[in-house]
């Protein structure tokens, strides 16, 4: 039983200092945490097959040689992303420990 | 219970092999089967599909392999295979009685999701964790009793590649029904089964694993701007000089041996069709097959070395951009250069790469690639018709041409490749993505089995497609067979008999579709014979022109040869232009279509890139014959 007809994707509040971000954003070494996933399709649902999901910690390792694509750490493993992809990923920064990823 | 019985003593129970990409389950399936797989495909898809008796306890059982997936909701023609094969919604593919899960142990965290998915089906399920010896030392422990407490079904932890747990994995798998069924049901959807993960895995997970160091510290070399580039080029030019030079030597040796059994053949047969059937048509044809068996056997060999050691991954993520440009990725890039060999292996070493257009996109492109069966050609007409000037100090003109001539192929196959990529295979809308293991040391007995498997396939697989059509061909050239005048020598009677064969015909039958090309007949029969193997047109145009060797004979027969009627030059420098620029893109190969045929499991995508490469290389040669004619080079 449906009763949400409003397909749009809601608008994440944000609070004004840290602006809305993607994955393809952060800097190598730095570390954010999943928001969303944009859009539905086949790309989407693989991001999150792979684990990209709503309070996920991702760390930014680093590029390769020719600028892209960016290795990324996640749920115990490494990723290769292009930028493409990886601009989907809404995340806001994480700031914190990096071994204190519970939520 | 009398249909279960009946179903274990007659039927073999079918265990299903089911596991994300890398989490190193067909390791597992080849420990389990040995070299008792069989390889095959799924059913009207070009999924590679792996079966297996296995002996158990006592009990003979079916391993079934199947396709890498992330998700049991398929997206993917993978992923899509997997679902259907445990419906038993696939023809010929009875559904799996029973599930092994197999995850790698450092990312079960991630894994925990396909899993929680798998755990929703009925079929007794049991995991098991690979890769144990690794989470151990990156410093991470995790309790598998708990773990299968918490999952309510067995859980196994093993190192696949050293064979270490794999006995208390076959005691586990020869005893299904007896496996613990799990008592709840994980949640069906995805953030909701994450957070079941998650509750899992602080039960279950008493230390992280870090980061592997050795992994971290070997990347900062690997993966550095400049030294990473350094390191990439120097891996392929050594992976190109294998394949292209110290081949060589088991490529003359099997050559010699070819030549040393046939002319063994023509001493013990009587002269006559038996003997030249046997050592023209069979011996010859066995030896097309062999002959690329060095090229196939030193190529997999680095291949897998490279990918057991953990680089094949980073190799693809540091040229990753440089293919994204054509829409290609960076696993198309090795089989790319592998072509330029070869294109057998190189289509063979496709299978890297996962997504399905990308991977049918470098097979139709390889063959434009300047393998080494064009350099007979190429040296032959410049030997022949480029002056032997110098341009620049030491720099020959015949150089630069062959130099220009090896360019130009990655160039068209490039442009190739993202017109097929831009029309008719366009993205099939999946990211790229790609993980990056840690380092391990290879086992020698793994790589060893992995590139027996390759070889073996190659020679049941492909190599019967070319021993047939090496046959047919001799056929062709030897039939119908014409009495020679008896005043001819051996070498004019070959060229006479050639002429009145059905290759030698239907060279003359196409003599008005090539002479816009400025071919006659003569290189009408060459193009035909050497359907077979590009060089094959060099040894065809020495039996035509009778002449007595291949080299320097042969190069003074066509340089001199003049048309009977108008008295004028057969190869012109236009003809000769044309038909350079002819071999550049024909797909002069039907090793390389057999090849096609079997990695594609269809005879469509062969026919149509044999189509393609015939349309570019006439247009081509057509422009070129013109262009040069235009400049005065058509006398």
């Amino acid at each position: 039983m449906k009763t949400d007809f409003n397909l749009e994707p809601k608008p994440i509040s944000v609070p004004p200092p840290a602006p809305a971000q993607t994955l393809a954003d952060l800097p190598p070494g730095s570390q954010g945490i999943v928001v969303s996933v944009d859009q539905a399709g086949s790309i989407s649902r693989r991001l999150q097959d792979l684990g990209l999901l709503p309070n996920t910690p991702v760390k930014v390792l680093r590029r390769a040689p020719l600028g892209d694509p960016v290795v990324y750490e996640l749920r115990g493993y490494r990723l290769c992303l292009r930028r493409g992809d990886a601009a989907r990923v809404r995340v806001r920064p994480d700031e914190g420990d990096s071994t204190n990823s519970e939520q | 219970m009398s249909e279960a019985v009946t179903h274990s003593s007659a039927v073999p129970l079918r265990l299903g092999l089911i596991g994300s990409p890398n989490a190193g389950k067909t390791t597992i399936f080849n420990a389990l089967t040995g070299l008792r797989a069989r390889v095959g495909n799924f059913p009207g898809v070009t999924v590679e599909k792996r079966e297996g008796s296995v002996h158990l306890d006592g009990r003979s059982m079916v391993a079934i392999d199947l396709p890498g997936t992330y998700s049991l909701d398929p997206i993917s023609p993978d992923e899509a295979v997997v679902t259907q094969v445990l419906q038993g919604e696939m023809a010929d593919v009875p559904a799996p009685d029973a599930l092994v899960v197999v995850a790698d142990a450092c990312s079960l965290e991630r894994s925990l999701l396909l899993i929680g998915q798998v755990l929703r089906r009925s079929e007794p399920t049991c995991l098991v964790l690979t890769m144990v010896d690794e989470l151990k030392a990156r410093g991470g422990r995790i309790d598998l009793a708990r773990l299968a407490d918490a999952l309510g079904i067995p859980v196994v932890g093993v190192v696949g590649h050293r064979g270490l747990g794999l006995d208390r994995l076959r005691a586990l798998l020869g005893r299904p029904e007896g496996w613990e069924r799990p008592p709840v049901q994980p949640p069906v959807e995805a953030v909701e089964r994450a957070a079941w993960a998650e509750s899992i895995v602080e039960h279950v997970i008493h230390e992280r694993p870090e980061h592997h160091r050795i992994s971290e510290q070997i990347d900062r070399v690997v993966l550095h701007p400049v030294l990473g580039m350094l390191l990439f080029a120097t891996v392929m030019i050594t992976f190109f000089q294998l394949i292209f030079a110290w081949a060589t030597p088991a490529m003359d040796l099997i050559d010699e041996g070819i030549a040393w059994a046939a002319a063994y053949t023509r001493g013990v047969l009587p002269v006559g069709l038996l003997a030249d059937f046997v050592a023209d048509g069979l011996i010859a044809g066995v030896g097309a097959v062999l002959i690329f068996l060095p090229q196939i056997v030193l190529l997999f060999s680095l291949l897998y070395l490279l990918e057991d050691v953990g680089y094949m991954a980073r190799a693809a993520f540091v040229v990753d951009r440089a293919m994204g440009r054509v829409g290609l990725e960076g696993r198309s890039f090795v089989a790319l250069l592998s072509s330029y060999a070869c294109a057998v292996p190189g289509i063979m070493a496709t299978r890297t790469i996962p997504s399905p257009r990308d991977r049918l996109v470098t097979i139709l492109v390889a063959p434009l690639m300047t393998c080494s069966a064009r350099l007979p050609v190429y040296a032959l007409l410049i030997g022949a018709f480029v002056p032997a000037t110098k341009v620049l100090g030491p720099i020959g003109l015949q150089g630069l041409v062959l130099l220009a001539l090896y360019l130009l192929a990655p160039l068209i196959a490039m442009l190739v490749a993202g017109v097929l990529k831009r029309s008719i295979l366009q993205s099939d809308g999946l990211p790229f993505t790609l993980e990056l293991p840690s380092y391990r040391l290879p086992t020698l007995q793994l790589w060893l089995s992995q590139v027996w498997k390759s070889a073996s396939a190659f020679l049941r697989r492909a190599g019967t497609i070319i021993l047939v059509a090496s046959i047919v061909l001799w056929a062709l050239l030897t039939f119908p067979r014409a009495t020679p005048p008896p005043d001819m020598s051996p070498t004019q009677a070959a060229s006479y008999a050639l002429e009145h064969s059905v290759a030698g015909q239907a060279g003359k039958a196409i003599e008005p579709l090539i002479a816009p090309l400025g071919f006659d007949w003569k290189i009408g029969v060459g193009l035909v014979a050497s359907l077979a193997a590009r060089e094959i047109i060099v040894s065809t145009l020495a039996q035509m022109y009778a002449s007595a060797d291949e080299d320097t004979s042969l190069r003074s027969a066509i340089r001199a040869d003049t048309d009977p009627e108008t008295g004028r030059r057969v190869f012109t420098p236009a003809t000769v232009a044309a038909l350079l620029i002819f071999y550049v893109f024909a797909l002069q190969c039907t090793s390389t279509l057999a090849a096609m045929a079997r990695e594609t499991n269809s005879w469509r995508w062969p026919i149509f890139a044999f189509s393609y490469m015939l349309i570019l290389a006439y247009g081509m040669g057509f422009l070129t014959y013109r262009f040069v004619s235009a400049l005065g080079g058509g006398a």
